[in-house]
């Protein structure tokens, strides 16, 4: 900015000077004004937020264009330990199968860790109709619910999966929040109970209770959704999880855990990343899911982990396909799903993530692979086995509930 | 940070006093010149800023969880301070903890960096920032595993008997170890960069006067190296206090820090946006206003 000496400026045409002197004098003060005003029109503008859509929902769904001619892929978003793995060379057996058989391509990303974590961070883009570069995700009932309430989700084509449409076990082929299951098909279901490592503990756990013991203080962790652990806890306290419970339960659930964590039994409270404190050491004991806990039995080489159902019960939920309703793929995922609702393929599924799988005529194909795990209840539990362990699904619950309990949840278990 | 930037008119060319004005177009292309920067902070920071604000006053949609329709909901501010005002104080009192211990930790360092190290100088740069190659949160993680409660750390103490809950994962001493591991190279390197360039024929002048080490320590070396300490401090404090990674990952389930509040309402909560961006609002005020405080306070004309 230093001015060259001697150097005199060419003096403006009067036409221009009457010009510049016309012009508002730019100052900086009025310059930073001007982007201030205009930075905050612009924000006004671009964050007002997207509307649900409207009661009934709309008429019609402006589904994307599908391109699965042209580009032979799929992203799959999934949880951990959830899908047949080979250690030793980190692919996927089916997966592999499924790409060689069809030439399509799949991402596979084990991406969840829990429903909310998942669904807060790609919810706000599909509500925006932005793409969140998967075509396939996995999500609990509940949460399976509101994407298709809020139209998130790509209804899909039944007649395109005829294994499906004869291979879905019968009590899932009508369920609440899908009927007919138009848009969304099973993938596995499973419990949560009481997992933990028989050696390390010394005993068996049998109950609830049975982990709030001295030499188990502070080696325990819960899952973070609510709908296993505080239903676990309300079932040890004679509630019936399937119909009639409310805010009053669920606070006597509430204050009994955080009672468990104020007193340090409970180390922590995880998403799916609980498997880390229990490789670890960390933990030794926890709420788990029921898979899990094998397949930690399988790559720790330690048979000791053991799954169990409490003896107040435990709770079955099931995890469900569906696609994102910005994705340009969906007939590619029609075809995994499809691909994944033939038996031997489903039994090759079911050996190695040991949830209960929702393939018929998987058990027979299984035979031929494990005949013990053929008669697993883990994989293949009867109706008896079911009412017999007082194993239920928790009701669902009503939008305005789901967000009061998860405030609850958040401020009083995760957060404090 | 820069000394040069601050010397006195006076002294630089002929001119003397006299004052020289930049004419007119010069001061145009000062501003063309000003423009990509002005038009980065606004698009990067002034616009998401707005936008965080108007989030911040938003309401929830009845019913849809994940839904808001813009309002001015003053109430937010007050449910993120009435809920969460022990959070805020932790975070404070934590990042607090972790600026006075790498202050501790790094004010000797990098003395013996700048005096000391001789030859030994570039490797123990290296080793300062080598730490950088890798991410933050993989070497969290790998604190993690060293403190585990079946790792060695925790059996070497537990045998000596110095760990009362028998782990050092998941307590607040891991989490302020983490933060203080983790902005330590923060603190160091702008005490060095202050220390190094400290004419030391003035320190030699202090034993000259007769005083001793610590005086000359006291009233010639610290002094000097202050505009480091101010902005080491500044940049280790800021950041941890808004930090959520070391407790996530090293924390205890109870006694959470604010970030991790933010994070949770962000991420965990169906409708927790709105409460999410007052919190950041708020703390984004707070450690404006205690740094405002604090440069005040301590401040030296040659910070900025």
């Amino acid at each position: 900015m230093t001015p060259f000496p001697g150097r005199t400026r060419r003096p403006l045409s009067p036409e221009a000077a009457a010009i510049v002197a016309a012009m508002p004098r730019l100052t900086r003060r009025t310059l930073l004004g001007t982007t201030a005003a205009a930075a905050t029109g612009l924000a006004l503008a671009a964050c007002a937020p997207p509307e649900p859509p409207a009661p009934g929902g709309k008429a019609t769904i402006d589904l994307p264009e599908d391109l699965s001619d042209q580009e032979k892929i799929i992203n799959w978003s999934n949880w951990t330990a959830y899908l047949d793995v080979n250690e030793k060379t980190k692919k996927y057996p089916t997966l592999e199968g499924f790409m060689k058989e069809t030439g399509i391509k799949v991402t596979y990303s084990e991406d969840i860790d829990d429903n909310d974590t998942y669904f807060a961070k790609v919810g706000p883009q599909l509500r925006a109709g932005q793409s969140i570069d998967r075509d396939l995700f996995t999500l609990t009932d509940w949460m399976a619910a509101r994407v298709i309430r809020e139209q998130l989700c790509q209804p899909l084509e039944l007649a395109q999966m005829p294994n499906v449409v004869s291979n879905l076990l019968q009590p899932l082929k009508d369920v609440p929040f899908d009927p007919g299951r138009n848009y969304s098909v099973t993938w596995q279901s499973g419990f949560a109970g009481i997992g933990y490592n028989k050696n390390k503990v010394g005993r068996e756990l049998k109950t609830l209770d049975d982990l709030w013991a001295d030499d188990l203080k502070g080696r325990i962790v819960v899952l973070s959704e609510y709908r296993d652990t505080a239903a676990l806890v309300m079932q040890a306290q004679g509630v019936d999880i399937t119909s009639g419970w409310g805010k009053t339960e669920f606070e006597n659930a509430l204050a009994y855990i955080e009672e468990k964590i104020d007193e340090g039994y409970i180390r922590k409270v995880k998403g799916n990343s609980y498997m880390e404190d229990l490789t670890s050491g960390n933990a030794l004991a926890g709420i788990t899911w029921s898979g899990d806990i094998f397949i930690l039995a399988y790559d720790t080489g330690d048979p000791s982990w053991t799954f169990a159902i409490p003896e107040s019960g435990a709770t079955l939920w099931s995890d469900n396909l569906m696609v994102p309703i910005t994705s340009t793929h969906r007939r590619n995922a029609q075809q995994l799903i499809d691909y994944y609702y033939e038996p031997s393929v489903a039994a090759e599924v079911a050996a190695y993530v040991n949830y209960v799988c929702p393939v018929e005529g998987a058990q027979a194909e299984m035979e031929k692979i494990d005949p013990e795990l053929a008669q697993s209840p883990w994989i293949f539990p009867t109706a008896d086995f079911i009412s017999e362990n007082n194993i239920q699904a928790i009701r669902s619950l009503e939008p305005d509930e789901d967000s009061e309990f998860a405030d609850m949840w958040s401020s009083r278990v995760m957060g404090n | 940070m820069s000394a040069a930037a601050h010397i006195p008119s006076s002294t630089k060319g002929e001119g003397g006093a006299q004052e020289v004005r930049a004419p007119a177009g010069s001061r145009w292309m000062a501003y063309l010149l000003l423009l990509p920067g002005l038009l980065w902070l606004g698009v990067f920071f002034v616009l998401p800023l707005v936008q965080l604000g108007a989030v911040s006053l938003q309401s929830r949609w009845p019913d849809f969880p994940g839904y808001y329709y813009p309002d001015l909901n003053w109430h937010n501010y007050v449910q993120a301070l009435t809920d969460y005002g022990p959070h805020f104080a932790r975070s404070f009192v934590y990042a607090g903890l972790a600026t006075l211990f790498a202050f501790v930790l790094a004010y000797p360092l990098a003395y013996a960096m700048a005096f000391k190290a001789g030859r030994w100088r570039g490797i123990m740069m290296i080793c300062i920032i080598a730490p950088f190659f890798t991410s933050f949160i993989l070497r969290t993680f790998a604190w993690a595993q060293i403190l585990s409660d079946e790792g060695w750390v925790a059996d070497v103490l537990n045998a000596l008997h110095l760990l009362p809950g028998g782990q050092i994962i998941n307590t607040p001493i891991a989490v302020v170890a983490g933060l203080t591991y983790n902005f330590l190279p923060f603190m160091v390197l702008p005490i060095y960069a202050s220390l190094e360039r400290a004419d030391p024929r003035v320190i030699e002048a202090g034993g000259d006067l007769y005083a001793n080490g610590l005086t000359t320590f006291r009233t010639v070396t610290l002094p000097m190296s202050m505009p480091g300490v101010l902005a080491g401090t500044l940049l280790t404090f800021i950041p941890a206090a808004g930090d959520f990674v070391n407790m996530e990952l090293l924390g205890p389930q109870r006694g959470k820090m604010v970030g991790n509040v933010i994070n949770d309402q962000f991420l965990a909560i169906p409708g927790g946006y709105p409460i999410a961006a007052a919190l950041s609002f708020t703390l984004m005020a707070a450690i404006l206003v205690m740094v405002f405080l604090y440069v005040r306070r301590f401040g030296t004309e040659e910070l900025v």
